[in-house]
């Protein structure tokens, strides 16, 4: 801000920049404020509505206050399967995703050579469309003649019948997952690349091992990269939707078990046209992962450890 | 080291061994890291492997157990057939259109919003930015229905409309990572500007925008490969199969009798090269605009 002055000339300059300033602020943000209220605020608030009416999108919506909220937590057995499904997706992969992406960073983080290589090649996948990703693997896994099974052929293993029977086609799923790890990676590794190396010296003077170095310096420093994993793996995780989509044709196939709660809530909207159940879905959806969210946040201030504020 | 072995003699074998167990332990260290790294870089690659290993196989090959890794003879027509199989280019063109009026539009609205959230000092731009970082909280399925009602009402569902106009107001996410970049650049510059009498487009296209080309690069990368893979927005928009981009285009390889696995591996190679082969000549954007995303600002 320019120094003060006592001239009445200056002064009055001074108000009318500020309000330049404002005016200009909104001006610039404009297409941002209109996104925000067409885009954002509107349909949130929309959809609120919606959810407690019963709407097919044809004739005008019917209030049927909590009716929708009531049946899909009590009633309804598809969205109790997908319920179901997506915690079991999320609980299963998120922490074998942060298992393996950081496992994997560290390792790439120790100056070895092809590092370039390496991070290419675990990065490659999140890049691929997920209509050819999806593809790929139902090829990959199809019970009998897929790749997937000649290790399990070689132990012995016959039969394996991956994505076509309800207990395989979850965890298969999760195996998935963690194809797709390759962006936390660079993360971890970026974050890696920012521990100072004296905290290292120091701990080696003291004849620290390497696991007590691991425990004690590196994952401590790395938890706030942890917790952003954490955060987005949670959110995604919940939103899961195209993969399992075009693998079973929006169906769940087989029994149910691959409907994830996205599928559920597009089928109700999209193919039942029960916009104002959906909408229903929506909300509980967005509710749900703000409480996740806001308990990991919480219990953030007991496990992560932002080294900036102390230097 | 060896200039130490030289001006110590009486040392020299004491310290030439103990350079020796050194080298032992990191190259030991090295080998066990790579044994890790390789199958893990393996098993990160299969599915590319396995798509362009199929995408080569003639029809009879496709069922054969165990699976063939290299299909001799490479069954290279079978890409000329993929991409008449289905209208390949036409899905093509859709989908570049599409990617590119997307990306023009994220460039251009979120340069000028960012730009006012951190080169304008105004009061409630702090009040704005953690709004835009909320929506960043919700998820897609709350909009999803009504907005597709609006643009059922605008009678737009069925064309690109709700695939790219959106794409001019703004996305929080480009918006948070250009004005974290665009904070980088020091004030007084824009001051300097100012006194000068440019006005803020001025100082805005002139002084600022030159400045954060690799933001901007990264934006638009992201936004382009995003748009390119995008399945769930022309799912629910397009309806008439002429305007059906890549992503859903692909389906059609399947039909009730079964997938042309070789056709559609075909395809989806040729789905996946392009962003495959940004990725590698942009590799340093990349890396700088997951590393951006990932610091809180």
């Amino acid at each position: 801000m320019a120094s003060t002055t006592i001239d009445a000339p200056r002064r009055r300059f001074r108000i009318h920049q500020n309000t330049r300033h404002t005016i200009n602020g909104l001006l610039f943000a404009t297409p941002w404020l209109l996104g925000l209220l067409i885009f954002w605020i509107y349909p949130t608030l929309a959809s609120a509505y919606y959810s407690f009416t019963k709407f097919n999108a044809v004739q005008p919506p019917v209030w049927i206050g909590f009716a929708n909220y009531v049946q899909m937590l009590t009633q309804d057995q598809d969205t109790r399967d997908a319920i179901y499904n997506t915690l079991y997706f999320a609980i299963v992969s998120i922490p074998l995703a942060i298992f393996f992406a950081f496992s994997l960073a560290l390792m790439l983080n120790a100056k070895i050579k092809g590092q370039v290589i390496y991070r290419t090649i675990y990065f490659l996948p999140t890049l691929v469309p997920e209509v050819a990703l999806a593809m790929v693997w139902i090829y990959l896994f199809t019970p009998g003649s897929g790749l997937a099974n000649l290790p399990f052929q070689w132990l012995g293993i016959y039969r394996l019948c991956w994505l076509t029977c309800p207990q395989m086609a979850r965890p298969t799923l999760v195996l998935l997952a963690l194809w797709i790890i390759g962006q936390q990676i660079i993360l971890y590794l970026a974050g890696l690349q920012d521990v100072p190396q004296d905290l290292y010296d120091a701990a080696d003077v003291d004849g620290a091992g390497f696991f007590r170095r691991l425990l004690h310096i590196t994952v401590p420093i790395l938890t706030p990269v942890i917790f952003f994993h954490l955060v987005t793996s949670i959110i995604w995780a919940l939103q899961f939707f195209a993969i399992p989509y075009i693998m079973t044709g929006g169906t769940g196939f087989p029994a149910n078990s691959t409907l994830f709660y996205s599928i559920n809530l597009f089928r109700q909207g999209f193919q039942y046209f029960n916009m104002g159940y959906a909408s229903a879905l929506a909300w509980l959806l967005f509710v749900t992962t703000l409480v996740i969210t806001g308990i990991v946040f919480r219990s953030s201030r007991l496990w992560v450890f932002y080294s900036g504020g102390e230097q | 080291m060896a200039t130490q072995t030289e001006q110590m003699p009486q040392r020299a074998q004491a310290s030439r061994t103990f350079v020796s167990m050194k080298r032992i332990r990191k190259t030991t260290r090295s080998v066990l890291i790579h044994a890790a790294l390789i199958p893990a870089a393996f098993l990160f690659l299969l599915p590319f492997l396995w798509m362009l290993s199929t995408s080569l196989k003639s029809k009879p090959m496709i069922y054969v157990y165990p699976p063939i890794l290299m299909p001799i003879p490479p069954n290279w027509i079978n890409y000329p057939t993929a991409v008449t199989y289905i209208d390949f280019f036409l899905y093509l063109r859709n989908t570049l259109i599409i990617a590119f009026a997307a990306t023009f539009g994220e460039l251009l609205s979120c340069s000028l919003v960012a730009y006012s959230l951190a080169r304008i000092p105004w009061r409630g731009r702090n009040f704005l930015f953690v709004l835009t970082v909320a929506t960043l909280m919700l998820p897609y399925q709350v909009t999803l229905i009504p907005l597709f009602l609006v643009f059922k009402n605008l009678g737009w569902v069925g064309g690109f409309l709700p695939l790219i106009v959106p794409h001019f107001f703004g996305s929080a996410l480009y918006i948070f990572l250009l004005r974290q970049f665009f904070m980088t650049i020091p004030m007084e510059l824009s001051e300097a500007a100012r006194i000068d009498g440019a006005s803020e487009l001025r100082i805005y296209a002139s002084v600022i925008l030159p400045l954060v080309r690799p933001a901007l690069a990264t934006v638009a990368i992201f936004e382009f490969i995003a748009r390119w893979r995008d399945y769930l927005g022309p799912l629910i928009y397009l309806s008439n199969q002429n305007l059906y981009t890549l992503s859903l285009g692909i389906y059609q390889y399947r039909s009730q009798y079964g997938a042309q696995w070789e056709l559609l591996m075909a395809a989806s190679v040729l789905i996946t090269m392009p962003v495959v082969l940004l990725f590698f000549f942009l590799q340093k954007t990349f890396v700088q605009g997951i590393a951006l995303t990932g610091i809180k600002g």
